[in-house]
């Protein structure tokens, strides 16, 4: 997969060579092991930053709200799902981007990495198709690289870009046997006081940061619900009634948006699994409408549209 | 030494609706404890911390002076959640006041001036206290000229009506009130924005100081005005707004570069703002 | 100033013993983290850490602080007239505290107690704290301590400082309220010369293995304007997705929001972390907004960190070198080659 990095800096080049984009958002290397930072580059000179491997994990969509220039994207499977859905919510238009798409075998869980590593710290790391070799002071240690991806890429089963003007590599094959959905039901399986526990404890450590809400492409919204103040519907404090109001009411927000791209677990500083929020919204949306967000570019999301069959079990 | 956080509880004594379109509401505050009130020992450019219980606090500029005693006044535009509520308050109702905060206008560098006072709508508050405290007998012989230009939207929009009426007939003060326009056929001062005016009556630099006070486009265009009369950035005197939450300059929101508007502020020269990032 | 050894086996009386008088802190870990927590019992302590994820600033300055209640109910006379709650008054000793973090506490007072104001909540817990510092031999690849004018065994803003040297630590008194802290301790014995030898060599070796990736020095001679407008802001801000992660992390960060929160007729006036990374923090109720964009944004905490506070002060900079920015911004952006770049004044190559 590291081949992409010069195809992405060729293809990067020769768009700005030749003005057909402002710039190209794409990664280059972070200043940690497991880290890369976003970056838009405007200069032919600068196309070297680029780079492409495990740890660009960020979705870079979160970066096309509300432009007025016109950009290329490198865009990973999930990445053009969002654009996609970018695209139907007005966000930017299909004719502002020249996708870079980018076939994906899945980002590395750099906080799953650091775990396993119990308190010794990375300070190299490299990585083949199969391997991930990890060292530091005194010591190495080499995981294959499936056991140490993100949680969300390991049940990805849409890791080729869905929309693209270029792809970049060939098109890697789709998992077929994967179970999306094995933890969703785990917990619908639980008691209502279980579950409520459950997610409880999932966000007693949460410190109404927003790194989640921030690193999600789909919240663009100008303000916020929990930035209001005339009303104000959420209180500023740990109150967990607040935590509470703030993680539901996002997840809401989500229902046939997300994506289950995982920015929101990977930016958590405290290592919350937000994606348990959105997972089951993700999964109704599957079973009641048949629908996987930011798949197909001209087909409505079942929030936004009114059919006579759609299910309506709900209403008692 | 006091927690700087803790409001005086004050009694609204009477509430003044100022302008036509009821935006703007003058309230006069009386201390619960006599005490505090010699504690709220303020300077003509200061403003305080209102603080409604419930509600939260809002930083307003003190517009009246120290020289009028049993009662502190403030004029509040209604824009957020706090100042909805103020306007709402009856008289008798209890709230708090915290301060008073910040600098003031440099009064006693300014002693032996001229003082030049152009405020535009309703950045006219602490003009007012200005204006009175100069015009107090105990003052007055401080300062040269006072000239004042006070403009607004219109004649229903000024503040303090019949105070700008009493202060145009005396002769220790010139008075230029305009409007940006009018139909009202009783109408005899100036018509024309207020960078117009203060260039039409163009007062003099000469051993004077100015103090601006309005919305920022009157003074982007009244700047270059006083530039042209004469008058150095270090004696173009301004008062800054800013968001502010803490008022003694331990919050950190209302920094422009090193200074925090609410204790190193709000009042500044063009001097200082000139070597400070333009962030405000 | 008094020295004493205690040994491994014996750390854990010292702390029950210290549990007595003393509401006593330190390093717990929780999953897969540590934090500073009131330890239940001597054994909660665990100093076998790099540092804790959260900084212990909300020691001093918790995440929410009610300051003030008040009743709203229409019958009482006293409604809507603000009552001060409760300060600290107990005695706190926080025990393993890094020698980086507790120098952010003393880059703070600065701004909590002046000449005019003094903020009573901080003083109070503040003054009612022991810091019982543990020296850092095994700095982080992250920690630039060094360069901000710290260390790893830094005991300016501690108490007593200890040293894991061979067998246990020495405890070294740093105050008149260290010293207090370890006389009459039978559980230690008085420190050799060889052992405070030997602490210092480890402390030499410690500050040896921090990196220094910039020097801060050149910094106060720019012009704030020249910084500010410098043209590398625009590639800095890019990645930023403006959450609260390195804000709320950072010890040195202390900026606060107030706001009233009312459940029935009674009501509470708290005092809220806030963060400038937040549009909310500077929006004025007119609408407009002095730091509206994102640029804006980011380029306020780099410049309060390292110009602002610098100038204003002849102090700092506001930062300690910690690394929790860098280790935990979702996105990677290094304050360490931010710094660099305002300088240098120039984008650096990457």
């Amino acid at each position: 997969m590291h081949a992409y990095t010069e195809k992405i800096r060729d293809a990067a080049r020769r768009l700005l060579a030749e003005k057909k984009v402002d710039g190209v958002i794409g990664f280059r290397r972070g200043t940690l092991p497991l880290m890369n930072e976003p970056v838009f580059v405007r200069h032919v000179d600068h196309v070297d930053q680029l780079i492409w491997d495990g740890n660009c994990g960020i979705n870079l969509a979160n970066y096309l709200t509300k432009r007025k220039d016109r950009v290329a994207v490198v865009a990973k499977g999930c990445d053009s799902r969002n654009i996609v859905v970018h695209i139907q919510e007005n966000q930017i238009t299909r004719d502002q981007l020249h996708i870079l798409g980018v076939p994906c075998q899945g980002m590395l869980d750099r906080k799953g990495i650091l775990r396993a590593l119990n308190g010794r710290e990375p300070l190299e790391v490299e990585e083949t198709d199969s391997q991930v070799r990890v060292s530091g002071e005194g010591f190495q240690e080499v995981f294959a690289r499936r056991e140490v991806l993100q949680d969300n890429c390991k049940i990805c089963i849409h890791r080729n870009p869905v929309i693209y003007d270029e792809l970049l590599g060939e098109m890697v094959e789709e998992p077929t046997d994967v179970d999306r959905y094995e933890d969703v039901r785990r917990l619908e399986s639980l008691s209502v006081e279980e579950r409520w526990n459950h997610f409880e404890e999932l966000i007693a450590s949460c410190i109404r940061c927003y790194a989640c809400r921030n690193a999600c492409p789909q919240c663009y919204c100008p303000t916020c619900f929990v930035d209001e103040s005339r009303p104000q519907w959420v209180g500023k404090s740990l109150d967990p009634t607040d935590t509470r109001t703030f993680h539901l009411l996002r997840a809401y927000h989500m229902a046939g948006r997300c994506t289950d791209c995982g920015a929101c677990e990977r930016a958590c500083p405290m290592n919350i699994k937000v994606r348990q929020f959105t997972k089951k919204l993700e999964k109704d949306a599957k079973e009641l409408f048949d629908y996987e967000v930011g798949i197909v570019l001209e087909e409505r999301p079942p929030l936004d549209t009114y059919r006579p069959d759609d299910p309506q079990d709900f209403i008692k | 030494m006091k927690n700087p956080y803790l409001p005086y509880p004050v009694r609204i004594q009477e509430i003044i609706t100022e302008t036509e379109d009821r935006n703007l509401k003058t309230f006069k505050l009386v201390f619960l404890n006599p005490k505090d009130e010699e504690a709220f020992s303020y300077i003509p450019g200061q403003f305080a911390e209102l603080s409604v219980a419930g509600q939260g606090e809002v930083p307003i500029g003190i517009a009246s002076s120290p020289t009028e005693k049993g009662f502190i006044m403030f004029t509040v535009n209604r824009v957020g959640k706090v100042t909805t509520h103020l306007h709402n308050m009856k008289p008798g109702d209890v709230m708090g006041v915290r301060g008073p905060l910040g600098n003031w206008y440099p009064w006693e560098e300014m002693k032996g001036k001229n003082v030049v006072i152009i405020g535009g709508g309703f950045a006219f508050t602490t003009l007012r206290s200005s204006i009175v405290w100069m015009l107090d007998p105990a003052h007055r012989g401080d300062y040269g000229d006072i000239t004042v230009v006070y403009g607004a939207r219109n004649p229903g929009m000024l503040l303090y009506k019949d105070e700008l009426v009493a202060w145009e007939k005396r002769d220790d003060i010139t008075m230029h009130l305009t409007v940006d326009g009018t139909d009202d056929p009783d109408w005899k001062y100036n018509v024309g924005f207020v960078p117009a005016i203060t260039q039409e009556k163009a007062p003099s630099s000469e051993n004077a100081y100015a103090i601006v006070c309005g919305p920022p486009i009157m003074i982007k265009f009244t700047l270059p005005v006083l530039a042209d009369l004469g008058f150095p950035p270090e004696r173009i005197i301004t008062s800054l707004e800013m968001r502010m939450k803490c008022g003694i300059g331990m919050c950190g929101r209302c920094n422009i570069g090193t200074e925090y508007v609410c204790k190193d502020g709000p009042v500044f020269t063009m001097e200082k703002l000139g070597r400070l990032p333009n962030e405000y | 100033m008094l020295k004493i050894f205690v040994s491994k086996d014996n750390l854990p009386r010292l702390v029950d013993r210290l549990m007595a008088d003393n509401q006593v802190l330190g390093p717990v870990r929780e999953g897969e983290a540590y934090r500073f927590r009131a330890l239940k019992e001597a054994r909660d302590l665990d100093l076998n850490f790099q540092n804790t994820r959260l900084s212990p600033k909300d020691l001093m300055h918790p995440q929410t602080d009610p300051l003030f209640a008040y009743s709203l109910r229409k019958d009482d006379p006293e409604a809507g007239i603000l009552k001060e709650l409760p300060r600290q008054t107990a005695q706190r000793v926080v025990l393993g505290i890094r020698p980086c973090d507790a120098k952010a506490f003393q880059l703070v007072d600065v701004n909590f107690v002046t000449d005019t104001y003094r903020d009573p909540w901080w003083e109070a817990r503040r003054n009612a704290t022991v810091l019982v510092g543990l020296g850092c031999t095994q700095p982080c690849s992250t920690c630039f301590c060094t360069a901000v004018g710290t260390g790893p065994f830094d005991s300016s803003a501690l108490d007593v400082l200890m040293t894991e040297v061979e067998g246990g630590y020495l405890l070294a008194a740093v105050t008149e309220k260290g010293e207090a802290l370890l006389q009459d301790a039978p559980e230690a014995q008085s420190a050799t010369g060889e052992m405070a030898e030997a602490a210092e060599k480890i402390a030499l070796e410690a500050a040896k293995k921090v990196a220094k990736p910039f020097v801060i020095d050149p910094l106060k001679d720019k012009p704030q304007t020249e910084l500010f407008g410098a043209e590398f802001w625009e590639e800095v801000q890019f990645a930023c997705i403006n959450c609260g992660t390195c804000t709320y992390l950072c010890p040195t960060c202390w900026c606060f929001d107030i706001q009233d929160e009312v459940q029935g007729d009674r009501g509470v006036r708290l005092r809220l972390w806030d963060a400038c990374m937040f549009p909310l923090f500077t929006l004025h109720g007119s609408g407009h907004n002095p730091r509206s964009q994102k640029l804006q944004r980011v380029r306020q905490r780099f410049m309060h960190k390292f110009k602002y506070y610098v100038d204003k002060y002849g102090d700092g900079p506001a930062c300690v070198g910690c690394g929790r920015c860098v280790q935990y911004c979702p996105v990677n952006i290094d304050i360490r080659r931010v710094v660099a770049m305002m300088s240098a004044s120039c984008v650096c190559p990457t």
